[in-house]
């Protein structure tokens, strides 16, 4: 998957980093993912997938976050 | 006779957090999860809290004291969160301990390799105490890593106290306490960085703020309620029945129609 289209972080194959366009969330869950750092522009790379594919470990702003795929599918990125 | 009232309401509202009538000082000790938060507090107490590397370690806070010149100091080490805007039941506690137990200082730890991600946590402390005072913790992992920090210059723009510190092998430390003791004794008062919001919020913080003298008396930082009160977490009106009993808390607040939804981030 080399393609530079814009998807969701969820979507994201290992160790490919995208960078956050928008998040796709209001109130709780828009300031909860503000608060781990996931502001446009930030660079983000999934590093760790549990085994039931859910949840995901991503690498942001130097610390390793885990996440849903409930909520990483409401981040916007594009792969770099 | 001898007690003031402010003193001894804030006596009971301490109590509800920590049975420590002995001590001078209560400090509490917050930051973002995997900061070093419980390294720092064993450091200073002497005692073997728990550390590890999980989430979740610290949700019941735990508490220990030091001595230094001569003052009893129990500190509080709080859960490890990435923010005080209640997602979870560790955020609640760190929030209401930092908001209601009013301690008379805290203490952020921060991660000194990775300091962009935690000045967040920071400022979200500072708007609610000025006495707050920011350990920059793993300083020597960050020297290995040739990360260079102008401390004096980020104390300058922050308006608190930055004390860097390597807790594992003490460096800092000593200094750390002295300021914790100068902060709590009234001989530095941090005048820290507030965030201004857009004309019509900051209007409506002052309106708020107002209404709130009433019920806040001159306790806790009013300014933040408003703050919380715009966004409509209600968590936050439910901890001050909580702590203060306030049943005189005006049922507008709560049933407002036309409270403005968090939104100020779009």
């Amino acid at each position: 998957m080399y393609t530079t289209e814009e998807t969701t972080l969820a979507n994201l194959p290992l160790g490919r980093r995208g960078i956050v366009k928008s998040l796709d969330a209001e109130g709780i869950i828009r300031r909860r993912l503000l608060d781990l750092g996931l502001i446009p522009g930030t660079v983000v790379e999934p590093i760790r997938k549990s085994p039931a594919g859910d949840p995901i470990a991503f690498k942001i702003r130097g610390a390793v976050i885990a996440l849903r795929l409930e909520e990483g599918h409401r981040v916007c990125v594009r792969p770099l | 006779m001898g007690l003031t009232y402010q003193r001894s309401a804030k006596r009971v509202l301490r109590a509800n957090f920590v049975n420590s009538p002995a001590s001078d000082y209560i400090v509490a000790l917050a930051g973002n999860p995997n900061t070093g938060k419980s390294t720092v507090f064993n450091a200073l107490t002497g005692l073997k809290q728990h550390t590890g590397n999980w989430p979740g370690k610290t949700v019941i806070q735990a508490y220990g004291n030091y001595r230094y010149k001569g003052k009893m100091i129990t500190l509080v080490d709080l859960p490890g969160t990435y923010s005080l805007f209640t997602n979870s039941p560790e955020e609640e506690v760190a929030r209401d301990f930092i908001c209601f137990g009013e301690p008379d200082v805290t203490i952020v730890v921060v991660d000194a390799t990775c300091l962009e991600r935690n000045l967040n946590f920071v400022l979200q402390v500072m708007e609610i105490t000025p006495k707050t005072i920011m350990c920059l913790n793993l300083i020597d992992e960050a020297r290995r890593r040739n990360i260079h920090i102008d401390y004096k210059k980020l104390q300058d723009k922050l308006g608190v106290p930055v004390i860097p510190t390597a807790a594992r092998n003490g460096e800092g430390l000593n200094q750390l306490k002295d300021t914790v003791n100068r902060l709590a004794s009234g001989l530095i008062c941090p005048n820290p960085r507030q965030l201004r919001y857009e004309d019509s919020i900051e209007k409506t913080i002052e309106e708020l703020a107002a209404e709130l003298i009433p019920t806040l008396q001159d306790r806790i930082n009013k300014r933040w309620i408003a703050l919380r009160l715009i966004e409509g977490d209600y968590s936050v009106i439910a901890s001050i029945k909580k702590y203060l009993g306030s049943s005189t808390f005006k049922e507008e607040f709560e049933y407002g129609t036309d409270t403005p939804r968090m939104g100020c981030f779009k």
